[in-house]
């Protein structure tokens, strides 16, 4: 019953996505007001995906082997908290994770939105119920997750050992947040170029969502990068593998759209770009998710190819991005730009900003795809990997982090003050960087010598726009500017100083060898068996010494039996200044075994940059938010605001 | 904005969703073909694998036709390719086998448990010959004419349905 139930819920979900966009279609050309059905109906909608996402989590909890998907994916062995975790961790359940948090999306926006014009606001809830009916529709046809098996079977299938990682059991799920956060903004912008309401009252409407979305969506990178960095034994942080692209894309064109966005709450300005970047924004996250559920490129996230579920997603996204597109085309031209800016303005630096991440997202994009573009023409293979996008994409991502430093500074429309003066220390302190990197280490290559440089000089630019303000009085946004901001220095200098400074060691060592990594000495003293609960490991054991007192390292290679998988279990220890990496591999001749030994100095910098990308982030989206109750409560906010 | 502009981005996702659907249409095909076909074999020389069989030079006055099989005991497919190997040589489909970093003993055995069709058995301890050959894993087959030119690749286990048309390669060499 509790399978029924959950699929049941699911149909009436698509049922009442049918009638909210039937409803929004009839009132767009009647002028009927339907505003509050339209709400209700969302947040129903909502509550019965919700129902039904609970019902597969159930099901999965109490390991129900007479549904297929359960039968598939788990196995009554597994923790329990992989048994729940493995309700998402597959084609199925991660499809019906990603419509309740549309439905779901499209339900808190119908609950709190009282922004944008009601027409705008029909506009945007039907365009959400239209987005959410494909995906009932490929959920319902397509991949049903609650159909039955009968007979039921006496034991799961999965006990996959990859998958029961805390870090993969929450990655997805937040990049799915993030992903489908962007809907909202998607459907805002089809809603205003519908009704021809593009202002800065939209374009508030929209931010919290964009940012919310951001957010996650930098989470979700940042913790997807640390467990491949750490589970996969590969000692790297991002392999520009096509999955990992298919969720930096959305990112970068997120990020862009944040800034935008701003131009046009604060200006009125860069209407139709804003509007174009929001609906490119969720067609990555739709095209993301076609690359990774369709399987059509190779990459190490090993998902089942199926040609029926690919071509019924690239259906979806032909759709609802063709109709965005001709939307625009249509309608593009009828915007009017808003208020003009001088060459040196906020708003310059913001377009420099959007052009500049516009341009690295269509190399990251262009380099994914090109593979795949040259075989259909002239049947040629090749791949594209890390030379391209470092060296490609690099030099760009450096050139916008000398910029982050400047935009802040500058004033909206027309900036007349020598604000460049304030940049000297930030740049002295730059160049004194590039200076300490030529003497101490002048082999190093010239990206991650800049990378350093224009890290240093960053991360003291971007705190200037807090210098002569009262910290208590500037706006909570301000500063989730600036930590954010900082963020992005703070993970340039991690990256370069990888980069730059990583020692490395492959070696065949026999027990009592000693090796050198970097500043360390790494003795091996012997390897011995070790057994868990569903594995057998042989696990190594690594004295470490640098200086002082030694450090034990304990790297493993495990063997799971059920499946048979082989898996490296990497030993790091971090320290202030660097982690150590080791990994164990197989035993060679003579009693020799395997050794990977990496040290990598400042490498955890990145993902605590990328961490304070995201705390900015959630900075700015509290500041909002609060504004935005403090408005509610002076009288008369309605007027002026709804 | 002129027509153009605002065109231009529907343009765009119509080549991504041609593009999308071509992939969808043809599968990635993820074998690997050699660039050695339609070339002389490679001018190696090779050890015998185990006792009791020549080693021989690849290259000679008579290559073929001759069906050149690279195997492993080590290979899980290449048993359920013996029963196919076996059949051939009952039709009389000359093989000679290629051990890839393989041990005698551990040959002999994998030949005494499946079959030896092989007329002679080559080692290839380092892969060098499988390389020279092009090709990226085991079970392959080549077809050789008599020439000594590589005529065809057959990559994976021989299935019973490529019986015939392995034959068929090599009857069409012997005219």
């Amino acid at each position: 019953m509790i399978a029924e139930t959950g699929l049941a819920a699911l149909w009436l979900a698509a049922g009442l996505a049918a009638l909210q966009f039937i409803l929004m279609v009839s009132a767009l050309r009647s002028g009927l007001h339907v505003d509050r059905a339209m709400r209700g109906i969302a947040i129903v909608q909502g509550a019965l995906t919700l129902i039904s996402f609970a019902m597969l989590l159930w099901v999965f909890a109490r390991t129900d082997l007479s549904v297929a998907l359960v039968f598939e994916n788990s196995h009554s062995a597994k923790p329990f908290i992989y048994k729940v975790a493995g309700a998402w961790g597959n084609h199925e359940g991660s499809m019906l994770l990603w419509v309740t948090v549309l439905a779901v999306a499209g339900a808190v926006f119908a609950l709190l939105s009282r922004r944008t014009g009601e027409r705008t606001m029909l506009a945007a809830l039907g365009a959400q119920a239209a987005l959410a009916l494909g995906f009932y529709a490929f959920l319902l046809i397509a991949s049903n997750p609650f159909a039955r098996l009968n007979p039921p079977a006496f034991e799961g299938r999965g006990l996959n050992p990859l998958l029961q990682d805390p870090g993969l059991a929450f990655h997805p799920p937040t990049l799915y947040l993030g992903y489908v956060g962007l809907s909202v903004a998607f459907s805002l912008a089809f809603g205003a170029l519908l009704t021809g309401e593009v202002d800065s009252r939209l374009a508030r409407a929209m931010r919290p969502w964009v940012l919310g979305a951001w957010i996650l969506l930098t989470l979700g990178i940042t913790a997807g990068s640390y467990w491949a960095y750490y589970e996969l034994g590969w000692g790297g942080w991002w392999f520009w593998d096509p999955v990992e692209n298919a969720s930096l894309m959305p990112w970068l064109a997120a990020t862009a759209l944040l800034h935008s966005i701003n131009v046009l709450a604060a200006r009125g300005a860069l209407k139709a770009w804003t509007m174009m970047l929001a609906v490119i924004a969720f067609s990555m996250s739709m095209v993301g998710t076609f690359l990774v559920r369709s399987g059509v490129l190779t990459s190490v996230h090993a998902f089942a190819i199926d040609p029926e579920r690919g071509t019924f997603l690239l259906a979806l996204l032909g759709i609802y991005v063709g109709a965005a597109f001709i939307l625009f085309a249509v309608r593009g031209a009828s915007l009017k730009e808003g208020a003009p800016f001088e060459l040196v303005s906020r708003e310059t630096g913001l377009v420099i900003n959007n052009l500049l991440l516009s341009v690295i997202l269509g190399i990251v994009f262009l380099g994914t795809l090109y593979p795949l573009f040259v075989e259909a023409v002239s049947g040629e293979k090749l791949s594209v990997g890390a030379p391209y996008f470092n060296s490609v994409a690099g030099p760009l991502a450096l050139l916008l982090a000398v910029l982050v430093g400047v935009g802040p500074l500058l004033a909206w429309r027309r900036e007349r003050r020598p604000v460049f003066k304030l940049l000297t220390v930030p740049a002295l302190l730059g160049v004194t960087a590039l200076a300490i990197t030529i003497i101490l280490a002048p082999a190093i290559g010239i990206l991650p010598r800049l990378g350093l440089t224009v890290a240093a000089y960053l991360a003291a630019a971007s705190v200037l726009p807090l210098i002569g303000r009262n910290p208590v009085r500037t706006p909570l946004a301000t500063w989730g500017m600036v930590v954010a901001h900082l963020g992005i220095a703070v993970a340039l200098a991690g990256m370069a100083a990888n980069a730059a400074f990583t020692s490395e060691r492959l070696a065949v060592a026999r027990p009592g060898e000693t090796l050198s990594v970097g500043p360390w000495l790494v003795q091996f003293e012997g390897v011995t068996p070790v057994a868990g609960k569903n594995w057998t490991a042989i696990e190594a054991e690594l004295r470490a010494t640098r200086g002082s007192g030694p450090v034990t390292l304990r790297p493993q290679t495990r063997y799971f039996t059920d499946p048979p998988t082989e898996t490296n279990e990497a030993a790091i220890k971090t320290f202030w200044n660097g982690q150590l990496y080791t990994v164990v591999g197989k035993s060679g001749r003579e009693g020799g075994w395997q050794m990977r030994l990496w040290w990598k100095p400042f490498v955890t910098l990145i993902w605590a940059g990328g961490a304070l990308i995201a705390f900015g982030g959630a900075l700015a989206l509290a500041g909002r938010l609060w504004r935005l109750r403090r408005r509610r409560r002076e009288p008369g906010w309605r007027e002026r605001y709804a | 904005m002129n027509c153009g502009v605002r065109f231009a981005p529907l343009l765009f996702l119509g080549l991504l969703i041609a593009g999308l659907i071509w992939r969808l249409a043809t599968p990635a095909d993820t074998n690997v073909k050699s660039r050695m076909v339609g070339q002389l074999v490679p001018d190696l020389s090779l050890a015998p694998a185990v006792p009791g069989k020549s080693g021989w030079p690849l290259r000679s006055s008579s290559c073929g036709p001759v069906v050149i099989n690279f195997f492993a005991s080590w290979c899980v497919p290449c048993i359920a390719e013996a029963k196919q190997l076996a059949e051939l040589e009952r039709q009389g489909v000359p093989i000679i086998g290629i051990a890839v970093r393989d041990r005698p003993e551990d040959v002999a055995d994998f030949l005494a448990r499946n079959s030896d069709p092989y007329l002679e058995i080559g080692a290839d301890p380092e892969s060098k010959v499988q390389i020279a050959f092009g090709s990226s894993g085991v079970p392959e087959s080549f077809v050789i004419d008599p020439y000594c030119k590589i005529r065809h690749q057959h990559i994976g286990p021989i299935e019973p349905s490529d019986v015939a048309t392995i034959r068929g390669q090599v009857e069409a060499l012997r005219k």
